[in-house]
């Protein structure tokens, strides 16, 4: 499954929000991981100095990110790890898919990883006779049901477990008709599924949620020990990582191990935090390989103010505090990244003007601001959909401009000159007696206008204009 | 110090009774506010939606139609929150950093008679059951806190419920409204349930566009729960009632 196709936000959306059962599993499960986080980023004292902390490291990085790319670079391969330089998704599944039929390989283990779900590799391998086996929970849902995924951390929070049992019963082989839907047992049947691609599996590919340039280290966060055993089992290792990724030092950790299991999780520490810096002889993997991926992401820091979205650690704090997100759901925004960091990571890794799906998603929000809120490294996302929006815009400017652009382009006009306003004015008192329903106090009130009001009364009454405006008032009555 | 009032483009054009109550408000409180005639419209309707260059005239319009007062109120945390926040990006669009020079002139009512008048008591009086909803802009863009809270709580007569999940955006969002106007409704819907559970007669916001999309729904619904203005709350008086 791929979000190829999907339509612009609006469309989706609406389809979405028709879909109450979505709606209920996703009001609960956001409602539940929002107060966890709430909870214990309230016990960190410091939690402001350490988001700044995390967004300067970020920030520093990112200056000088070609530098930093290269030490990473040699660090790996002085721990004798193959690394490659992937410009976009192609050149990034052409080397995966290369490096597992040099081996004969037809069946790799995954780690849960957002960049490998970015790339589409999974299609891809499948394209070339390798079938990749999720082994994170969530994405084996996913998977199983032939389904996209939703969430960052947890891409089936559209399911409940109801739905889960179903999918395991109808599409995981061997699994006990008996089953039921506690979560315990919905575990044990993954893991006795899981315990056999480990065994058999002799090649893993995994992301990493930081690179350590100093040392070579990559790192994998993690909660249910399943990406442990796909670091450690195969004998091969493939690794692929945003140019993003890269921090300067293993001292950087301090910060973002602080940050990120709270924002996320909202649990204190992860269970699992597996680091690997290079190939140890006779244990674990025994070839290592790293694809730096850039796919957008130079792009996106050729955006001065988009380019702060580059510190995200994908956390999804933001996707759990966002009132559209929690109402649409994830696939609505048409992306392994949804939600208000997909809104703005997708449109700069993209580029605005490629595609209307894409171009919608920056007008995907209120602003209501409670994203930057919780973000970790503190990424303003309005103030970055405020400036993506001006880019649609600029982009579809032209000879012949379309509805919106005619009515701002009349409101720019009108608003320039309070005389031009004043003559708005008295035209629309004109309509103060429209409208037969009364607001309480007893103001009047329209129910129903033409397209482009129905857009407004559809679902919601709007006061009748007033017969007299405020500026009118105020000459009448108080200019002395 | 020379005082100007913001009304901003929807209470002029829709709710000029909000107008009204600052005025009467800040002059109890001894502030001769003055309304500059030239002013329109702060911009924010063009900046959210990306039109950057159509901005550009209006906010000249409005640095020009401020210039030389000490301190801009208004009653609307969006546009107070436009103009220190959005002002500055359409300066450097139009090349011309005065655009920008009532950034740091502008206050929110609350702020303004919190912070600048040193007022939490304002001599209100308004006997009835109230709810009030912290809009997004004035919760997390300007940060004005318990301001109007406080300003609320010492109204007389009042009963003050807590709104459930005040802090949820209510789906208004300016062109959000319109464009994905699904989602806004669907996030509107679940304000005005949270409104009607507390079994308030009044729901109280500091800004009007808000109360417009909430008050919208409430209305439809036939939940005879009445919006009105902060603003419109402080002015009344005893006396008059
Ligand atoms: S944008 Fe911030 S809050 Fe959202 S996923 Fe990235 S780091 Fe987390």
């Amino acid at each position: 499954m791929t979000f190829l196709g999907m339509p612009p936000f609006p469309q989706a959306a609406r389809e979405a929000l028709g879909d109450t059962q979505l709606r209920r599993n996703l009001a609960h499960a956001t409602a539940t991981i929002r107060a966890k986080r709430a909870a214990v980023v309230a016990e960190v004292p410091e939690w402001e100095e350490l988001r700044r902390a995390g967004a300067a490291i970020k920030d520093n990085t990112l200056r000088q990110l070609d530098r930093h790319l290269l030490r990473l670079e040699r660090s790996l391969t002085d721990h004798g790890v193959t690394v490659h330089w992937a410009r976009d998704a192609a050149e990034a599944c052409d080397v995966v898919g290369r490096i597992a039929r040099s081996h004969g390989v037809d069946e790799v283990v995954k780690v849960k990883s957002m960049a490998t779900q970015e790339i589409g590799l999974n299609e891809a391998l499948a394209a070339q006779g390798v079938t990749a086996w999720e082994t994170d929970l969530a994405e084996l849902v996913v998977q199983l049901g032939d389904d996209l995924p939703s969430h960052i951390l947890v891409p089936a929070i559209h399911r409940n477990r109801a739905e889960i049992r179903e999918i395991f019963l109808s599409k995981m082989e061997g699994t006990d008709p008996e089953l039921s839907d506690e979560p315990a047992e919905l575990a044990a049947a993954a893991r006795r599924h899981l315990r056999q691609k480990f065994l058999s599996a002799r090649m893993a590919v995994s992301g990493a949620n930081f690179a350590v340039a100093d040392t070579g280290t990559l790192v994998v966060v993690e909660s249910e020990g399943n990406g442990r055993m796909c670091l450690t089992l195969p004998e091969i290792l493939v690794s692929v990582v945003g140019i993003e990724k890269v921090v300067p030092t293993w001292a950087d950790l301090d910060v973002f191990l602080q940050l990120l299991p709270r924002s996320s999780t909202g649990e204190r520490m992860n269970p699992y935090t597996s680091t690997w810096s290079g190939v140890t002889p006779g244990d674990g993997p025994q070839e290592m390989h790293v694809v730096l991926l850039d796919n957008g992401r130079t792009r996106a820091l050729a955006d001065e103010i988009g380019r702060q979205a580059l510190r995200c650690i994908r956390c999804s704090a933001c996707l759990n505090v966002c009132p559209v997100y929690e109402r649409t759901g994830g696939h609505a925004y048409g992306s392994v990244y949804p939600g208000p960091i997909g809104a703005i990571l997708n449109p700069l890794l993209k580029g605005v003007g490629t595609d209307a799906q894409t171009d919608s998603l920056p007008y995907a929000s209120s602003l209501c601001g409670a994203c930057f809120d919780a973000c970790p490294v503190r990424i303003d996302i309005p103030e970055v959909l405020v400036h993506l929006r001006s880019q649609v815009v600029d982009v579809r400017r032209g000879p012949r401009p379309h509805a919106e652009a005619v009515a701002m382009k009349a409101a720019s006009w009108t608003l320039a000159r309070s005389g031009r306003l004043r003559i708005a004015e008295r035209v629309s008192a004109v309509f103060s007696r429209l409208g037969r329903r009364r607001l309480p106090g007893g103001r009047r009130a329209v129910t129903r206008l033409p397209w482009p009001g129905s857009l407004w009364t559809d679902a919601r009454d709007l006061p009748a204009p007033p017969a007299e405006s405020f500026r009118k008032w105020w000459r009448r009555d108080e200019r002395s | 110090m020379k005082v100007a009032l913001l009304v901003t483009c929807v209470n002029d054009a829709l709710f000029p009774e909000t107008g009204k109550s600052v005025v009467r408000l800040l002059r109890r409180l001894g502030v001769d506010v003055d309304f500059p005639d030239a002013q329109t419209c702060c911009g924010q309707p063009m900046v959210n939606t990306g039109y950057l260059d159509e901005a550009v005239p209006v906010v000249r319009t409005f640095a020009k139609a401020f210039d030389g007062y000490d301190a801009i109120v208004t009653p609307s945390g969006s546009c107070a929150g436009s103009v220190r926040h959005q002002h500055g990006i359409v300066a450097r669009r139009g090349n011309d950093e005065r655009l920008a020079a009532a950034s740091s002139k502008v206050f929110e009512l609350s702020e303004f008679l919190v912070d600048v008048l040193g007022v939490e008591d304002v001599g209100a009086y308004f006997p009835h059951r109230v709810t009030y909803h912290p809009t997004c802009h004035s919760l997390r863009m300007l940060r004005v806190g318990d301001r109007p809270l406080r300003l609320l709580r010492a109204v007389r007569g009042i009963d003050l419920v807590e709104l459930p999940a005040a802090d949820e955006c209510c789906g208004f969002g300016g062109t959000f409204a319109l464009k994905n106007t699904d989602t806004s409704v669907a996030m509107g819907a679940d304000k005005a349930r949270h409104v009607r559970e507390t079994g308030a007669e009044v729901l109280v916001a500091g800004d009007n566009s808000c109360l417009m999309h909430i008050g919208g729904l409430l209305s439809r619904q036939r939940s005879g729960v009445k919006v009105m203005h902060l603003a419109d709350v402080l002015a009344g008086t005893e006396g008059e009632r």
